[in-house]
């Protein structure tokens, strides 16, 4: 089981426990935990509105063409943008953080 | 009232839901009009991912979303639906005689018998830049859709974007000399359309046809110039800002409808909304059980037009007849 802790539009902390092999993506997570994403694109990074803030020191796998354009064209991004739906569970991801702040 | 202007139906918003709904309807012999904010019908399909396959329609192994649009389109002609597309649906009334009246920002008034929501997920807005006052400017010097091409003609214009929209217009009006003075502003060091399109626009800067400023962002504006990183200021006649679009639940939510999560929350024995005589299908809806597929989508689309049906013809019984018998009969 590994631990992440994601806080809401609402500054709301969820504190969760996941099985790390579960074979869902941040915005997925959210969706079954009840944490409101819209996740609009169903994970294709062609939408912004699962967009977080890593608030954590993670190292994660790097973005994808695809994240990187969607991000591009957001505001209210900074270095540590990333889309909820790229970031898949694993154990690499224990202990993380992520703020969600949406598109716009 | 023009006569052209009432149709039995009205569906609100041309994605898949929405155009199968107009076959449905078109089958029991009822005409609908199909109101849409964007340009173009399809929704998120065409808007979002036009070039994703898709691989749970039934009978289709796989097809690209903008193919399954255009699918629809034909089989949907021959009930002749009225398009009226790149309008906003602002207000839905119901009046007397079992009559509803929507009002869209055209200033264009629409007479139905029933209405249909097929929103989706509401309207896409263009992405606006977080810029002080930019309100203000939105009228007369900021376009966030390019419309209108001819008002740019020997004007100087500023485009901000890296993505297709923003190259795909910076190429149009470079190559046909089309500005007095033309930049293209892009916040990063690289562009993300295209290779194709982003070889083109680089080309055309080297033959002078286009000044690109990288690494840069739009902080200021005012009725004459442009701030550029909060220093260098440019002078423009309109700035096009082109950051892709974001959907929002816009008027829906004042339409006097029961949400539920910012969706409309319906009966799912008929998918009607809290009103009479007013259904919505789709992404847009919810109820117990939901599942947002287009699959499922589809199927509420058959069931709403035969709910519809009831409301406008109570007294009628309506007789399932199948395709397969009776064929497409075109009005």
């Amino acid at each position: 089981m590994i631990k992440i802790t994601i806080i809401d539009q609402d500054n709301k902390e969820h504190k969760l426990e996941l099985q790390a092999n579960c074979g869902l993506n941040l915005m997925e997570v959210c969706k079954t935990n009840d944490i409101d994403v819209e996740g609009v694109c169903g994970g294709m990074a062609l939408c912004a509105t699962c967009h977080c803030h890593v608030e954590s020191n993670h190292d994660l796998e790097p973005k994808q063409e695809a994240e990187i354009a969607m991000l591009n064209q957001c505001f209210n991004i900074n270095k540590k943008s990333r889309l909820a739906c790229q970031i898949p569970v694993s154990e690499k991801i224990d202990g993380l953080t992520i703020r969600l702040v949406g598109d716009n | 009232m023009n006569e052209h202007k009432e149709t039995e139906i009205i569906i609100i918003g041309s994605g898949p839901c929405g155009l199968f709904a107009v076959f449905q309807f078109g089958l029991i012999k009822l005409r609908c009009r199909v109101i849409d904010v964007l340009p173009e019908a399809g929704g998120q399909c065409s808007t979002i991912y036009p070039k994703k396959p898709i691989y749970d329609i039934p009978g289709y192994p796989k097809i690209l979303a903008g193919k399954l649009i255009k699918n629809l389109e034909k089989q949907i002609k021959p009930f002749q639906p009225i398009m009226s597309l790149g309008e906003k649906v602002l207000t839905i009334n119901k009046k007397r005689n079992k009559k509803i009246e929507i009002k869209t920002n055209k200033n264009n008034k629409y007479i139905a018998k029933s209405v249909v929501i097929a929103g989706g997920l509401g309207c896409f807005d263009p992405r606006k830049p977080k810029i002080k006052n930019i309100e203000k400017y939105e009228n007369d010097k900021i376009d966030y859709f390019v419309t209108e091409p001819e008002k740019y003609k020997n004007k100087k214009i500023i485009i901000s974007g890296g993505g297709d929209s923003a190259l795909d217009w910076a190429i149009f009006f470079a190559e046909k000399n089309y500005c007095k003075n033309l930049t293209l502003i892009h916040r990063s060091e690289k562009f993300r359309g295209h290779l194709d399109s982003v070889g083109k626009i680089l080309k055309l800067n080297k033959q002078n046809k286009i000044n690109i400023i990288l690494n840069s962002e739009v902080t200021g504006i005012t009725n004459n110039s442009l701030t550029i990183n909060g220093k260098k200021k440019l002078n423009y006649d309109f700035w096009i800002p082109l950051f892709g679009l974001a959907p929002k639940l816009g008027p829906i939510a004042n339409w006097g409808l029961t949400l539920e999560k910012n969706k409309i929350k319906v009966r799912n024995s008929d998918y009607r909304t809290s009103q009479h005589g007013i259904y919505a299908i789709g992404d847009i809806n919810t109820y117990k059980g939901k599942l947002n597929l287009i699959l499922c989508g589809f199927h509420e689309a058959a069931l709403v037009a035969q709910s519809a049906y009831k409301y406008i013809k109570p007294d009628k019984k309506l007789i399932l007849k199948y395709t397969t018998v009776s064929g497409v009969n075109k009005f």
